[in-house]
């Protein structure tokens, strides 16, 4: 007994340590990476890039607040529509299809998650850009959206998937119907995954420029309304970064920095407010 | 959490206030946006009311949507061809006209581990290079213009832009000026199909793997590299002189090519005549309608145009690009008024 | 379970309609229909990408035919194109990327479901989704500035010292390949399958732990053959994940892939893939066929999403245990 105890006690603290340093890999690559990011953009990160309009070069004092307003709005507009989509149609796979359909769905879905960005840009510029005249944030937030599809349904599916059938038992062992069991116990139940889901949703369609620059261009000036091209953080960062001006580099990386910002952001925020008393079945 | 979205619901109904004023779009070529956006912004100062936005998203682009109307003016390194123009004609009805706004230079860099001059690169050496002929630094060929330079008897590592570019256009439009079998082999155009070498995106990929490979050779915009600190060398012109890439040189061979200068202004000036021309330069071009049915947009324009063509010309160097040359100037200040 | 609703009969007209409409007053056909839209909206759109593709790719479609997959050459000026290079590519940085970030990110799950403190749980979770917000070309930027230069003066020397007798490490080395273009992939797609995993492993049950503690199994014992297990199906949901956003990452690979239209069989060779040209050639790309082709490429992609994702079902399928579903 005593010697295999023994073997198993190495074999636990060796796995461990093994996981561990894992996530210490991934871990310490975002920590370089912010660290990167504030390194070398830091110097431009002032109050004038918050609130002032790009500058041309050699100019001092630009920034890129209608950057951050239009990815604010794209990314708004991109939530309303991928978010439902896709967490509706992974309520469908989870709760309501029979097995063929929902293998096909399934399939679907993991087609549109490969599609490259350009291409869903290219797309969108054929369907939405090209009958409007012009290019508009509201094309721009077509394209995200799009591709938020499918990572929402694949995630809302696992989660739910995840619940354990005992929970939905005693739901209909209450007497309640099918969908209000969904509603009051499932969907609760899962609510931190989704959220959770949802959050590395955005984190992935908030860093794309492939697409926006078919849809949204790109804007030196405000953009009001969502009709006319806008500027966003990924094609400013992406338009300074190939720039020869070191000064340009700086404010991309400055504007990379506070991307990230604004993600985390989000993220913290949206958990605070959204996933109190939710039930968590912590295993 | 309630109050909150009425607030983020109200604020962007607010942005959805229409804009007071007009609003210009246009889009193409990279390698003058830094240009572009100066006098935009600048010409914003003087007229408030009046917004240009220009982005790059590169001259394919420019000029597909210009043709396609979703952006009023276009911009490109390369003049569009004839097919082009006659795509353009067919969907909106009128033609596009080409408006050349500065100059610019592209220039090999590289990196030869103990040479830190500037070499003579013949235009055959060029071209034996990246057609894959010429595979050593030592070869006579590169040896022969530079006497006293001990070049390492290495393999040459050719590195080229793998993404379309105006810059690529200029550079192969050079090559196959001055040799034959570039022209047949690989021929002309914002992408083709490199005999050899790795392919760098963008300036910073190619000035980037330069860098860090020893014994290589790539081609960039002379603003990069000027402003990048990047050695490159001198090429020897159709004059037979090596001349390094300047502002001057290069306005020198646009003056060249001016007595030539046909009325579209569709012109290559690579490999231009003239003692101090600097053989690899190009225009870029604006790409504007020759019909503008709205009143307010066409007086802008053809306003900016006018602008652009006097204070907008000194602004050009400071930033690293060269003026046109006068004789130019004045062939467009009359072609605006071919615009409608 | 009945759904129906009790409501008075009476006071509702008969027909086939009203019965739906009883139905409907009971909220299920409702949530029925309202799901089902939204699954039915994913295949549309998926549809009409496709479609899309298939329309704007037709002159190049008519031009080459199924030669197109398996020709090597790409030629812009002179019109001819070839998918075979970048079809190679696309599929060896992927499987590389995979190879790298599927033990990287199981194991980082395990850690932080099992083994992590909650709170250290939650904040180190936060940070690793970062990752996935972190721009394309930053990420491509970083590979080319840090990246490609460690790999060319520390790693690959030690890699081929060692294992420089195999043809995948053969060949001069310099920085742009498709090992570091694999290696960024990796990192990029790593967080996709930490979060998901990280998640359904907290789910499962704790009465499933505590059995199999109860047995006398230590505790790793317990998260490799009793948890791991229960959750994999939600792990092998987000291989998927991060394998779709391998095949079609663009900025990043571009930028460390080397760009160059060939077939080798070392890892360390430049090479190209499906989104990284149509990235660099599309927005320059003037004339119809040219266009075309690149279009075609993109559907050519679809086309490999498609049986990689198939083979990748197949794989599970005959692996699996229990009647895990695709």
């Amino acid at each position: 007994m005593k010697p295999s105890s023994h073997w198993k006690n190495i074999v636990n603290f060796a796995m461990f340590g093994l996981t561990g340093l894992c996530a210490l890999v991934s871990v310490g690559t975002l920590v370089f990476i912010l660290g990167y990011l504030v390194f070398n953009g830091g110097k431009s990160l002032s109050m004038s890039f918050f609130t002032n309009l790009p500058a041309p070069v050699g100019e001092v004092g630009g920034g890129m607040a209608n950057a951050l307003l239009g990815s604010g709005k794209v990314l708004l507009l991109a939530t309303l529509i991928g978010i439902p989509i896709g967490f509706l149609g992974g309520v469908y796979l989870s709760e309501y299809s029979g097995k063929t359909i929902a293998f096909v769905i399934r399939y679907v879905t993991d087609l549109l998650n490969g599609v490259p960005s350009i291409v869903i840009g290219i797309v969108v510029y054929t369907l939405v850009v090209h009958p409007m005249g012009h290019f508009s944030t509201f094309a721009g937030g077509v394209a995200l959206g799009i591709m938020m599809i499918p990572i929402s349904v694949r995630s809302t599916e696992e989660y739910l998937l995840a619940v354990p059938p005992s929970l939905r038992e005693a739901a209909f062992a209450l007497g309640a119907p099918k969908w209000k069991a969904i509603i009051t116990v499932v969907i609760p139940a899962a609510m931190r995954g989704i959220i959770s889901g949802t959050m590395l949703d955005l984190a992935r369609v908030a860093g794309e420029t492939a697409p926006l620059l078919f849809t949204a261009l790109g804007n030196q000036f405000w953009s009001p309304g969502w009709n006319q091209p806008s500027a966003t953080l990924p094609v400013m960062i992406f338009t300074y970064a190939i720039a020869p001006y070191e000064d340009w580099h700086r404010q991309a990386w400055a504007a990379g920095f506070v991307l990230l910002m604004l993600v985390l952001l989000i993220n913290v925020t949206a958990r605070m407010a959204l996933s109190k008393g939710s039930y968590v079945p912590r295993g | 959490m309630k109050r909150s979205s009425l607030y983020l619901v109200v604020a962007t109904l607010a942005c959805a206030a229409a804009a007071a004023g007009l609003s210009l779009t246009g889009a193409g070529a990279t390698f003058p946006y830094p240009m572009y956006s100066k006098w935009f912004s600048d010409y914003h100062k003087l007229h408030g009311d009046l917004e240009i936005n220009y982005q790059s998203i590169g001259s394919g682009g420019g000029i597909k949507q210009v043709t396609e109307g979703t952006v009023d003016f276009g911009a490109t390194d390369g003049p569009m061809n004839d097919t082009q123009l006659a795509e353009f004609k067919q969907k909106r009805g009128c033609d596009v006209l080409h408006f050349p706004t500065v100059m610019g230079a592209v220039v090999p860099t590289y990196n030869i581990p103990g040479v830190t001059g500037e070499l003579n690169l013949t235009p055959e050496a060029l071209a034996g290079i990246f057609l894959g002929k010429i595979t050593k630094w030592n070869d006579a060929e590169i040896a022969k213009a530079n006497p006293g330079v001990k070049l390492p008897g290495d393999d040459i590592v050719v590195v080229h832009r793998s993404d379309g570019s105006g810059t690529t256009y200029v550079w192969v439009d050079f090559l196959s000026k001055v040799s034959p079998e570039w022209k047949t082999k690989v021929g002309v155009g914002t992408s083709v199909n490199w005999p050899v070498g790795l392919g760098g995106k963008g300036n910073e990929g190619v000035s980037g793997q330069i860098k860090q490979t020893p014994n290589s050779i790539g081609y960039v915009e002379l603003i990069y590299a000027v402003q990048n600190k990047l050695p490159y060398g001198k090429v020897r012109n159709a004059s037979g002189a090596f001349i390094k890439a300047e502002l001057a040189s290069v306005t020198a061979a646009a003056s060249g090519a001016a007595a030539n200068m046909p009325a579209d202004f569709r012109v290559s000036i690579t490999n231009a005549p003239g003692k101090t021309a600097y053989p690899i330069s190009s225009f870029t071009w604006l790409l504007i309608p020759s019909k503008i049915q709205d009143p307010a947009k066409q007086k802008a324009v053809k306003d900016f145009l006018q602008w652009m063509l006097g204070p907008g010309q000194k602004m050009a160097e400071p930033l690293s690009y060269a003026q046109l040359p006068t004789p130019v100037i004045a062939m467009e200040l009359k072609a605006i008024s071919k615009i409608q | 379970m009945a759904t129906t609703p009790v409501l008075g009969e009476r006071a509702l007209p008969p027909g086939g309609a009203r019965s739906f409409l009883m139905r409907l007053r009971g909220g299920e056909e409702i949530a029925y229909t309202i799901t089902f839209t939204a699954a039915a909206a994913i295949f549309v759109i998926t549809a009409l990408i496709c479609y899309e593709l298939f329309a704007q790719s037709e002159i190049s479609r008519h031009k080459f035919g199924w030669a197109f997959l398996f020709t090597s050459e790409w030629d812009p000026v002179a019109g001819k194109f070839g998918a075979l290079p970048f079809i190679y590519g696309t599929v060896i940085t992927s499987v590389l990327a995979l190879l790298i970030a599927i033990p990287q990110g199981i194991g980082s799950a395990i850690f932080l479901a099992e083994m992590a403190p909650a709170r250290i749980s939650n904040a180190l979770t936060f940070l690793i989704e970062l990752l996935a917000a972190v721009p394309s070309v930053i990420y491509g930027l970083l590979g080319v500035f840090i990246l490609v230069p460690v790999l060319q003066k520390s790693v690959v020397p030690a890699l081929k010292s060692v294992f420089g007798a195999l043809p995948i490490f053969q060949g001069a080395f310099y920085g742009v390949s498709y090992f570091s273009a694999g290696i960024v992939l990796s990192v990029m797609i790593v967080p996709f399958i930490i979060s998901v995993s990280r998640e359904v492993l907290i789910s499962v049950p704790r009465d499933q732990r505590e059995a199999s503690l109860a047995l006398g199994a230590s505790k790793w014992q317990t998260v490799w053959l009793v948890v791991v297990p229960n959750a994999s199906t939600g792990i092998m949901g987000s291989i998927f994940l991060a394998l779709a956003r391998a095949l079609g990452e663009t900025m990043a690979v571009t930028m460390v892939i080397g760009n160059t239209p060939q077939i080798k069989a070392s890892l360390l060779a430049p090479g190209y893939s499906i989104a990284a040209v149509i990235a660099n050639e599309f927005t320059e790309a003037t004339g119809d066929l040219y266009l075309s082709a690149l279009i075609e490429l993109g559907l050519v992609l679809f086309g490999v999403t498609f049986v990689l994702n198939g083979l990748a079902r197949i794989l599970i399928m005959a692996t699996a245990q229990k009647g895990a579903h695709s």
